[in-house]
């Protein structure tokens, strides 16, 4: 029934350096794991082997991803009894899934991005907006906010795929309409609260333009809490794009994505379930690795936001 | 309380009709609706009656006011695909939808729940560990990919269970489970987080303090003080009770109306997807609704302080 101190105030914790108190003087390994947790390296790196592979994509792939092969169709992954030829085997008509995973890691990573980078932009002005004016501005800003969040995003973006037809770029920008309602909330918050600091009025004074004020002054003062909430999206929006994908309204053919990687694998799933299990586990590695890393983050960088 | 409550329900019906409204802007942004049913080679003659015969000659606002109008009467368009009135097609498959949705709310509070109460008050021991792990896979392991490998082992491997359609109860365990699962490690996350704030409060320690047995203060003090912020989570799955199962839906081929929406968006079949549409937001804003009342009526604090803050 105790209630311990950290539980109070967690920057105690995560803002010690590392070494711990002179009196508990711990060895240097152990110091290094309490800053960066084995799970949290192992997130890391397979975040860096993500970007590794986003940036490298068509040269790193054995194959043309939609290069097919009849004569080797469906063959098993090479630890199953497949051939290193294919190393994580191939589908149904013979393409290298190892070809198509790197690419669809690639486009399902890029439009989780640049989704991420559409929600982060739209809510810090929005949320800007509301904190400079107030009043009325602010109550339709809120109200925006409240009419996003009351509906589930997948509804929405199954109706305005209906309506409006597919293509990527409206694809990528439908997805990022998702999660800038929180962004625009914390923004805000933290906005208003920064006015109210001595740096905000200090410039105000010295007769700054409030574009000067919120973007030189305070954007990068509460830029880190942001970047951690816009961390927190990115692998949401994964989720939203290859449940989409799988359901084949979002990524279109010839293009791949994970999703879409997984949609088609499932018929297989009896004769050939690697179709399928390669780019599930890829999803889940991808999403739980920035989930662990920004969960990480804003424990060190923002207990506020827990 | 009254003021609240009046308040509360007015705002209800504001973002109805926002929806509303929302609903009929995209239905215009999609195309003129006589190039779409007629399709571009019809005779010009034939667009002008069919524009005249649905008010699509008369000026924008009127048709936004007779949007309106069809709408609080229930007439929502007909099915493309089988002729039917767009409402009975999508009113059918609701109660399949509910069959596996209702169980499965009842799952995730009954796992979720307790879940996060254990952790919080055990913070930092292996078994919040564990249940914070097996959390944050609920929160990243994408509903379809947790749904085929429940299949793979239990349909395919094991052959205990269906893995597709709606015949027998046993076609819903693995859908209900799916479904479960996931909404009970949103909720234990959201509990725990709850819990471990209300634990930090000053009058946690008073009640300790002053000398109650640690299960009165938890019981009394700390769980109805964590409800609030359990209760919006909770909320948002009721609201979403009838869309909530578009991807489980589609996994299982289980007929309900997350499966007839995804149909309905492949073929274009506006009328339905419009209905599904129209009827999600209904019903998350009476959802919604509920909560802010049940707040109010949790929380008296609450009450006064959105008046003041005027939202």
């Amino acid at each position: 029934m105790t209630i311990d101190s950290g539980n109070l105030n967690p920057t105690t914790q995560a803002s010690r350096p590392s070494g711990g108190s002179f009196f508990t003087s711990k060895g240097r390994y152990r110091a290094f794991f309490e800053t960066w947790p084995p799970i949290v390296l192992i997130a890391l790196f397979f975040i860096g082997l993500a970007i590794f592979v986003v940036a490298t994509a068509p040269l790193i792939a054995p194959y043309d991803f939609m290069a097919m092969d009849l004569r080797d169709r469906l063959t098993p992954p090479a630890l199953f009894g497949g051939t290193w030829a294919h190393p994580l085997g191939t589908d149904e008509l013979g393409r290298d899934l190892l070809s198509r995973l790197i690419i669809s890691i690639r486009v399902s990573m890029m439009i989780a991005f640049l989704s991420t980078l559409i929600a982060g932009t739209l809510g810090i002005t929005l949320g800007f907006l509301a904190a400079y004016f107030r009043g009325r501005v602010e109550q339709l800003i809120m109200m925006l906010i409240d009419a996003q969040a009351s509906m589930p995003f997948m509804i929405i973006a199954l109706a305005v795929l209906a309506f409006l037809g597919n293509s990527l770029v409206l694809f990528i920008v439908l997805m990022g309409f998702y999660g800038w309602e929180r962004i625009a909330r914390i923004a805000r918050g933290l906005a208003i609260a920064a006015t109210e600091q001595g740096y905000a009025t200090s410039v105000r004074d010295l007769g700054a333009s409030p574009m000067r004020i919120y973007g030189r002054h305070i954007l990068p003062n509460i830029a880190s809490t942001l970047i951690v909430s816009m961390t927190l999206n990115f692998p949401e929006v994964i989720l939203l794009e290859s449940g989409l994908s799988f359901l084949g309204l979002g990524v279109q053919p010839p293009m791949t994505s994970l999703g879409n990687m997984v949609g088609y694998g499932r018929d297989y799933i009896q004769s050939a379930p690697w179709i399928m299990l390669v780019p599930s586990a890829a999803i889940v590695l991808t999403t739980l690795s920035i989930s662990i890393v920004g969960d990480w983050m804003r424990d060190r960088f923002d207990p506020t936001l827990r | 309380m009254l003021r609240y409550a009046l308040l509360r329900i007015a705002r209800a019906l504001v973002t109805v009709s926002l929806i509303v409204s929302i609903a009929f802007v995209i239905l215009r942004l999609s195309g003129d609706p006589a190039i779409i049913i007629l399709g571009p080679e019809a005779p010009p003659e034939a667009f002008k009656a069919f524009r005249h015969a649905w008010g699509l000659d008369q000026p924008i606002w009127v048709q936004y006011l007779k949007y309106f109008n069809a709408i609080f009467h229930g007439d929502l368009g007909n099915s493309m695909r089988d002729g039917r009135s767009a409402l009975e097609v999508v009113g059918e498959r609701i109660p399949l939808t509910l069959a596996i949705t209702i169980p499965a709310l009842f799952l995730k509070v009954l796992i979720g729940l307790p879940a996060g109460v254990y952790a919080a008050l055990h913070r930092n021991t292996a078994i919040d560990r564990l249940i914070m792990t097996l959390s944050v896979f609920g929160f990243t392991v994408p509903s379809f990919v947790l749904g085929l490998v429940l299949a793979m082992i239990f349909a395919v491997k094991l052959g205990w269970l269906p893995s597709g359609g709606s015949d027998t109860w046993l076609h819903a365990v693995l859908p209900i489970f799916t479904m479960g699962m996931i909404g009970a490690a949103v909720i234990a996350r959201f509990t725990r987080s709850a819990m471990l704030e209300v634990l930090g409060q000053p009058y946690i320690r008073t009640a300790s303090a002053k000398g109650l047995v640690w299960r009165d203060v938890v019981v009394a003090h700390a769980l109805p003080n964590a409800a609030i912020p359990t209760l919006t989570i909770v909320g948002f799955m009721v609201g979403s009770l009838v869309a909530g199962a578009v991807v489980v839906e589609s996994v299982f081929s289980w007929p309900g109306v997350g499966r007839l929406l995804v149909t309905a968006v492949a073929n274009r079949d506006l009328a339905v997807v419009q209905v599904i549409l129209l009827f999600v937001g209904f019903t998350m804003v009476l959802a919604n609704l509920i909560v802010d009342l049940l707040y109010g009526w949790v929380d008296p604090r609450l009450r006064t302080k959105r008046l003041q803050a005027g939202t």
